[in-house]
Formats: structure tokens, C-alpha cells, sequence
């Protein structure tokens, strides 16, 4: 069982390898801002799986906290190209 | 018995993986952001969900299974609230671009 | 077992590859992009050497935050387009800093590798004692009981930092706000997921901080992440970062290495040495102390990010 939990992270991790390959690879940088997104869903499967095969303490508090701060990453990746959206703002103050 | 939860564990997390495999397909065969978008957030969420599933039964207490459910539904929550964002600011990209 | 191997040299293997196309990334927000996702997958490989504590730290700091800085100053090089006047770097120079990276990387590579397998250490003693301090975390131990002058001194260089990045105001600024005033109407979706994150955020912050005295985590983890949900809300717009002159602030700010040092001070006092815990009573002392910390932190990494002050606040 634990191979198969450890061969099935393996998976989920080269799904995101070949992912991150064509994402940060894509024209643009609208499609690099989903990078964060490919790492929070497909990095906590991958923990998850690991944390089941190998009972190591507290891999599910990063699993939490990597949820919260890639939400966090690509709110910030979204919000750094985005003018501000309020009528009257000083265009120049871009964060 | 145990070898039912097994043999269920196996299945959910093999669907799951399948599920993740699906959108990395689409990741890669998507012709433009929105649809690659989508592949990403629907189809990886999917198998995130299948692979909780699968191991719902192996976790150690009812509190471990709790905190498993709690964490799939924060990135549903998140990875939901997130794709809105990213096609937002995709599409205002594409107009001003 | 082969197949750990084959996982665990996949996943150096990929985070080598990030790690180089950030080198070659074009433009800033691509780096940026880049070295998130390295900082991320960096956290897994911690959890693959066994080091939990410092997986939560890396990617609440070194990706989150730390990525979040770093947004924050591609898009202001880009606004000031200081960037379009200077001269790109000389092949040479190019080649002869590749060639000091290089070197420096094969030197730690080096070292590590030739390290003894049972050097010299002292985590079976920190193992030993752990009972003492009442924790059952040793990585906690170590930062708050064995060596926590050096934990207090490294709160107060965030304070300096601080108000270093203050110094940097204006001069009609200081005291006011950094980052922008809060929005009338902010922008709806991102205003949902920052009101969505923000109170679960919260109380899984609180909770690594709590759990840290027993399993990985601790005061630093919690606060970061803290701090991380703070900076959502100041994103969305739906809170704005405070003036600098607020006094509220200010004695946030000073509470972590004040209520330290003063731990510190009463423990020569009621326990025979600087920074003794009183034995048996270790363990509510260290948590005291610590959620002090949490505090400062969630505080200051926001400011830190924000920047200097460069608006007034409506009186």
C-alpha cells in the first residue's frame, strides 16, 4: 500500500512537472499567473499521498497552509498587472 | 475488511490520479488561456477531491478525516474564487493588449 | 526503496529546472512567477528531509511573502520605467557572475557531500532535555528555551527593518500610510476570496501557532500566515494599511521582543539566570512569550511588504 500511495505522489508530481512546462513556457502572462493554482491543488495531493505513506507528523498543517498561500500567490500574481478598477483613481499607483 | 478499505482507497486515489492526468492533458491541448484555465482548476480540483476520498478511510482519528475534508474544501473555495479571478484579469488583458 | 528514490530525484530534478528557468526567465513578473513556484516546491522537498517545521516556514515566507515583496517591485520598476534607461549587463560580466554562482553552489554541494555521516551534533541532548521544557517539539525547544536570546535578538532586527523601510518615506509622508486607502467599491471577486480566506486563514494560523508546542509548526509559521491574510484583505481593499504614526501599530510592532526580553529579565530574576524558565512552569512561559510573537510578526511582514508611507490618511 505504501508503495502504491508513493507511486501515485510520484504521478501527481510529474503531472505537475509537465504542467508548470507549458504553463510557464506560455505566451504571456496571463497564463504564468495559473502557475500558483498548479502547485496548490496538484503540491497538496502530493503531500496528502505523501503524508498517508509515510506518518510523519504535521504534513497536513502544510497541506493547509500551502491551500491559503497559494490562493494567496495568485490573488497577488492577479492583482499586480490590474489598473485599479475605482472611477477617479490615480492610475499610476499600481501595485 | 481492511482489505476493502484497501481495495476502495486504491480505486478513489487511481480515479484521482486519472482526474489530474485529464488536466494536464487539457493543459497541454487547449488552444487558448480560458480553456487551459478551466482544465486546470476543474479537473485537478476533481481528482484533489478523489484523492481525500481515497484516503478518508486510512486517516488516523475522525479528527485527521475532518481536517482531510476541511483542507479540499478550502481549495475548492479558493481554487473556485481564483479561477474567476484569473479569467477576469485574462480577458481585461486581452482587451487592453 | 526504489521508488522513494525515484520520487525524491524526480522532485530535486524539478526544482533544479524551476530553479534555472527562473535564472532565464524574460521580464520581472515571469522571475517572480518562477521563484514562487520554486519556493513552493522547495517546501516539499523540506517535508521530504524531515523537516516539517521548516517546509510551513518556506512557503509561508519564502514564497508567500517573500513573493509577494517582489510583485510588488516588478510592477513598480515597470510603472517608473527606470528599467528602460540602463544599459543591459556585458556578455563577460554575465559569463564571470554565472561562473561565482556556479562555484559557490558547487562548494555547498561539496561540503555537504562530504560531510561524516555521524558528524558532530547536539540533538541527542536537545532530544534529552526536551521533557524539561515541558514541549514536544524539539524544533521549538531549541528556538525558545535552548537558544532564545538569539530567537529575541532575531525579533528585534525585524523591528530594525521596519523602520528602516519607514525611513525611506518622504518627507511630507512621514507618519502617514503606505499602500492604497481602502476602495469604495472594491473589486467584487477578489473581495469574496479575500473574505472568504481571511477568517479560516486566520484560525489555521492560530492553530499551527498553538500546535507548535507539540507537533511542527510555531509562533513563527502562525504569524507569517497571519501576516498572509492580513495582506489579502490590504489587496482587496478591503482594509487599508494604517498610518505609521499610529500608536496602536507602534506597540504591536515592540511587543514580541519586549515581552521577550522581559521573559528574559524576570527569569533572572525568578528562575536564577537570564532567560531561565522557572522548571515546571516552562511550558505556559514559552507559550506566553509566544503569542507575543505571533502578534509582532502578523504585524510587521505587512508593513515590511507595504513599503514606506506615501499618502496621508484622511484625518
Amino acid at each position: 500500500m505504501t508503495e502504491f500511495l508513493l507511486a501515485t505522489a510520484g504521478v501527481i508530481l510529474f503531472t505537475v512537472a509537465v504542467g508548470l512546462v507549458r504553463i510557464l513556457g506560455g505566451p504571456g502572462d496571463a497564463d504564468r499567473m495559473m502557475a500558483a493554482q498548479l502547485i496548490g491543488t496538484g503540491g497538496i495531493g502530493s503531500l496528502l499521498l505523501i503524508a498517508a505513506a509515510t506518518g510523519e507528523h504535521g504534513i497536513e498543517d502544510v497541506a493547509l497552509g500551502l491551500a491559503l498561500l497559494a490562493a494567496f500567490a495568485s490573488a497577488a500574481f492577479v492583482n499586480s498587472g490590474a489598473p485599479a478598477e475605482e472611477p477617479g483613481a490615480d492610475a499610476a499607483d499600481v501595485r | 475488511m481492511s482489505l476493502l478499505v484497501d481495495i476502495f482507497s486504491v480505486i478513489a486515489i487511481s480515479a484521482g490520479v486519472f482526474f489530474y492526468l485529464a488536466g494536464t492533458v487539457g493543459l497541454l491541448r487547449f488552444p487558448d488561456t480560458l480553456s487551459r484555465l478551466h482544465a486546470l482548476t476543474k479537473a485537478d480540483n476533481l481528482g484533489l477531491g478523489l484523492v481525500v476520498l481515497g484516503l478518508l478511510p486510512r486517516a488516523g482519528s475522525p479528527l485527521a478525516a475532518l481536517k482531510l475534508l476541511a483542507i479540499w474544501a478550502l481549495v475548492q473555495l479558493a481554487s473556485a474564487t481564483t479561477a474567476q479571478l484569473i479569467g477576469r484579469a485574462v480577458r481585461r488583458k486581452g482587451r487592453v493588449a | 526503496m526504489i521508488l522513494v528514490q525515484a520520487l525524491d530525484l524526480g522532485l530535486g530534478l524539478l526544482v533544479f529546472a524551476v530553479g534555472a528557468w527562473t535564472v532565464f526567465a524574460r521580464g520581472p513578473f515571469a522571475a517572480t512567477v518562477g521563484y514562487v513556484v520554486y519556493g513552493l516546491l522547495l517546501s516539499l522537498v523540506w517535508i521530504r528531509l524531515f523537516a516539517v517545521d521548516v517546509a510551513l516556514t518556506e512557503a509561508a515566507i519564502g514564497s508567500g511573502v517573500t513573493g509577494l515583496l517582489l510583485i510588488g517591485a516588478a510592477a513598480r520598476m515597470r510603472d517608473a520605467e527606470t528599467t528602460a534607461h540602463e544599459k543591459p549587463l556585458s556578455g563577460p560580466l554575465r559569463l564571470a557572475i554565472a561562473a561565482l554562482c556556479v562555484l559557490v553552489a558547487l562548494a555547498l554541494a561539496a561540503v555537504v557531500l562530504l560531510l561524516p555521516d555521524n558528524g558532530p551534533s547536539l540533538a541527542p541532548q536537545s532530544l534529552h532535555h526536551l521533557a524539561e521544557t515541558g514541549l514536544g517539539n524539539p524544533v521549538t525547544a531549541v528556538l525558545i528555551a535552548y537558544r532564545a536570546f538569539d530567537t529575541m535578538l532575531e525579533k528585534v532586527v525585524l523591528v530594525l527593518a521596519v523602520v528602516g523601510v519607514w525611513s525611506l518615506a518622504q518627507d511630507r509622508y512621514w507618519g502617514g500610510a503606505p499602500g492604497e486607502a481602502r476602495a469604495e467599491r472594491p473589486e467584487p471577486t477578489l473581495a469574496f476570496l479575500a473574505q472568504v480566506l481571511a477568517p479560516l486563514g486566520i484560525l489555521v494560523g492560530v492553530h499551527i501557532f498553538w500546535v507548535g508546542a507539540d507537533e511542527p509548526g510555531g509562533a513563527f509559521q502562525g504569524g507569517a500566515i497571519l501576516a498572509a491574510m492580513w495582506m489579502i484583505v490590504m489587496m482587496a481593499r478591503l482594509s487599508e494599511a494604517p498610518a505609521t504614526r499610529a500608536r496602536w501599530l507602534r506597540l504591536a510592532l515592540i511587543a514580541g521582543p519586549v515581552v521577550f526580553l522581559a521573559a528574559g529579565v524576570a527569569g533572572a530574576v525568578f528562575a536564577g539566570g537570564f532567560f531561565a524558565y522557572p522548571p515546571g512552569f516552562a511550558k505556559p512561559v514559552i507559550l506566553f512569550i509566544e503569542a507575543f510573537m505571533v502578534l509582532s510578526i502578523a504585524v510587521t511582514l505587512p508593513m515590511l511588504v507595504t513599503g514606506p508611507p506615501r499618502r496621508e490618511t484622511r484625518q
